[in-house]
């Protein structure tokens, strides 16, 4: 009843209510599977102590705090995430299309190598830009602020969801494209309404 | 002028006494990929990789297939590495489908997974060995593989290409008799490996050549989000066998090797004794492994997430952690499939590492970082 | 009379012209020959596409050991190889490179296409940075199947590209 791959639908409701008497000590990390959501909610209530109404908490599972954050409030989160709670390192970034909310979301999986009691946390962190019908890439209003100042490994991972979805990161040193050909001309591939051929 | 070219094509200006090179990508030592090197005289004073040649869109796939024909193709990116390049993402989807997997099920997949582990790295020591010119280092390896080739083939019926684990367990039971001939195989091979010592990692040309070169701090490994054998020649003790444990990882022994000089030479030999550290993990999996017992849970035809979730499940993978990040709409498709793999976050060290390097110390640096252009393109 | 007739900025004509007459007067002994010569140089260009290059790797192990046949000799500039073994999926980047690699190789020179993405795109049919196999961008001799194509296959599609020389006519590079 320890692995990762047994956290049951169960254990995440029961993790969600704020009502929960506010912020363990972070001394441990998860030691049974009863106290799991614990240390977890620890780090959520810190970030919601710090920033009030600007994010919201979207889940708390074992060993994932996700929280959402408006665009504008982004690096300022991101920089008390370094600085206050000891996550070093950007372990992922995923952009997910939502054509219907006009919006993109970009999704940052911040992780921690020095320290060890968060050796197994992962903060998701996600935000989103504004979606444009004709997206013309870098020219647009899809936006968002670079985190490559705060976090330095975000840096192949934007410019990997630039070419992708569109995604322009003011304040990135080198918005080239990475991946796809020179002469990519076509809508950015990973947005919804590019579709591939015979599907 | 170079404001209306698309990004990819902007010209760039150098000084007259900077030449630029392009490495690849038919290149020996470079792999799929093109790494730009700008060269003063014998010095490298700036590099950028040029990956994306075997960009295949595996991302943009998986949105228009379901959760069990996404397999076949999510393995492609490391076929030799292959029980690992799917483990995260069979994980992630028995929790969004929420399966119990049987224990004897988890006992394979860690067998399953360490021995491609090994299989991996092997491929990588012998390019490693032609890139240094060691045609030795080419042969033994390379031969050596196929001893663990041929268990994996017992096991799953395919040299490479398994597509063995499944959500749910794994494809089919270990065949019969397979315990005994599989501690056989991994003992001459652990035999075998240790001989390596003698003819590549105490050679002096080789120590020569990779000692002091590329040196990557503790700090700068963390700054840049490396991972697996790059952050572990650094010093950062850090493998998700022991601090985030899988599967069954909990109950076994897992003892990671770290190093602390972070160059070159401790890159490279990281992975082989990840793979002295693999046998042994083996080993133990076969002693505790219940005998008998179901390894599948059937999955009702066309499995459905439920609602909107999210979820990101990630695994140590021969080039460090591999993680899944699938976003569910309840529908019989992945919403968004994004494969965050090592090679990918490696790639970030190498124009840093370059920097004031030799030129001829760029193979060397570039394979130690581990790296393999097809996972990093996707 | 001979050293009249050839000067540096014709030798070549008159080569070829040497050989054309050679080859009307003593026809097939001597393609046979030149083809026979062929067959055993076939020297793969170290241009790796896709994950086949796994299988290629293994083919040159020590198991397999594709080079006492002679041929798929791991090393060389590509203006010593006559043959290229495309191994794998072929993207939209990766085309342009392929086809300058193909032309900057001397004549004879042969193609083999190695698994099922260099075939017909294979797995990744329907991808949209893959070409849909790799007529459209060389001239394939041998298609080896496979996803990948076990080593032995890989060397079937070898012989059967020596067999196929071995029919050819000669003239037609001499």
């Amino acid at each position: 009843m320890s692995s990762d791959t047994e956290t049951k639908p169960a254990a995440k409701p029961a993790a969600k209510p704020a009502a929960k008497p506010a912020a363990k000590p972070a001394a441990k990390p998860a030691a049974k599977p009863a106290e799991l959501p614990a240390f977890e909610k620890s780090i959520s209530d810190k970030i919601v102590e710090k920033f009030g109404d600007k994010i919201e908490v979207e889940f708390v599972k074992e060993n994932r705090v996700g929280i959402k954050v408006n665009r504008d409030d982004i690096h300022d989160v991101a920089e008390f995430i370094r600085d206050g709670l000891n996550y070093d390192h950007v372990e992922s970034v995923s952009g997910v299309d939502y054509p219907q909310d006009k919006e993109i979301e970009v999704v940052y999986h911040i992780g921690s190598y020095s320290d060890s009691s968060l050796a197994k946390q992962l903060l998701v962190l996600a935000t989103r830009a504004q979606r444009e019908e004709n997206p013309i890439p870098g020219k647009d209003a899809t936006k968002l602020p670079t985190l490559r100042d705060i976090f330095y490994s975000v840096e192949f991972h934007e410019r990997e969801v630039f070419e992708m979805f569109g995604v322009y990161f003011t304040g990135h040193p080198d918005n080239r494209r990475l991946l796809l050909p020179e002469d990519w001309a076509d809508l950015p591939p990973l947005r919804k309404d590019f579709a591939i051929k015979g599907r | 002028m170079t404001a209306e070219l698309p990004p990819g094509l902007a010209i760039q200006k150098v000084d007259e006494r900077i030449m630029t090179l392009n490495v690849g990508p038919q290149h020996p030592g470079s792999g799929h990929m093109r790494i730009i090197v700008q060269i003063d005289g014998d010095y490298i004073v700036a590099c950028d990789p040029d990956p994306g040649y075997v960009h295949r869109g595996e991302e943009k796939m998986a949105e228009y297939r379901n959760y069990i024909t996404n397999i076949p193709h999510l393995e492609r990116p490391v076929i030799h590495d292959s029980c690992n390049a799917l483990y995260p993402y069979v994980l992630g989807v028995e929790e969004l489908l929420g399966i119990e997997v049987p224990e004897r099920a988890k006992y394979v997949r860690v067998i399953c997974s360490e021995l491609n582990r090994c299989i991996y790295i092997m491929y990588w020591l012998a390019i490693y060995g032609i890139f240094l010119g060691h045609s030795t280092m080419f042969m033994w390896p390379a031969g050596d593989r196929e001893l663990l080739i041929d268990l994996m083939e017992k096991i799953s019926g395919a040299r490479v290409t398994h597509a063995h684990f499944v959500p749910g367990g794994v494809r089919n039971d270990l065949p019969p008799n397979f315990e005994e001939v599989c501690l056989r195989q991994v003992n001459y091979f652990e035999k075998r490996i240790r001989e390596y010592a003698a003819v590549f990692y105490d050679n002096p040309i080789l120590i020569s050549r990779t000692q002091d070169t590329g040196v990557l701090s503790r700090e700068d490994a963390i700054r840049l989000g490396t991972t697996g054998s790059v952050l572990r020649a650094s010093g950062v003790s850090y493998d998700l066998r022991q601090k985030e444990p899988y599967d069954v990882y909990e109950e076994l022994d897992v003892h990671s090797p770290v190093m602390k000089e972070g160059d070159s030479y401790a890159r490279s030999k990281i992975p082989w004794l990840d793979m002295l550290e693999s046998c042994n993990i083996i080993k133990q999996a076969l002693q505790k492994m219940p005998k008998s017992g179901s390894v599948r849970v059937k999955l009702k035809p066309n499995p459905k997430g439920k609602g909107l979730d999210s979820v990101y499940k990630r695994v140590e993978s021969g080039r460090g952690s591999l993680g899944c990040h699938i976003v569910s709409d309840g529908k019989v498709e992945p919403y968004r499939l994004k494969l965050s793999v090592g090679s990918f976050r490696n790639l970030i060290a190498l124009p840093y590492l370059l920097k004031g390097e030799k030129l001829g110390n760029m193979p060397s640096v570039y394979w130690s970082l581990n790296y393999w252009p097809v996972e990093a393109d996707r | 009379m001979l050293k009249d007739l050839v000067t540096p900025e014709n030798a070549n004509v008159f080569i070829g012209k040497l050989g054309d007459i050679l080859e009307k007067a003593i026809d097939k002994p001597l393609g046979y020959a030149i083809n026979w010569g062929r067959i055993w140089s076939l020297w793969p260009v170290h241009i790796e596409t896709a994950c086949c290059s796994v299988e290629f790797g293994a083919a040159s192990s020590p198991r397999y050991d594709v080079e006492r046949f002679g041929i798929i000799e791991a090393f060389g500039s590509l203006r010593q190889c006559d043959l290229i073994v495309v191994q794998g999926t072929i993207t939209r980047k990766m085309a342009p490179r392929l086809r300058l690699v193909y032309d900057q190789m001397p004549e004879p020179k042969y193609v083999i296409a190695m698994g099922a993405c260099a075939i017909t795109g294979g797995l990744y049919f329907d991808s949209y940075n893959v070409l849909p196999g790799i007529d459209g961008v060389l001239p394939v001799d041998v298609y080896v199947p496979g996803c990948p194509p076990r080593p032995e296959t890989l060397i079937q599609g070898c012989i059967l590209l020596q067999e196929k020389i071995k029919r050819m006519k000669a003239r037609k590079f001499v």
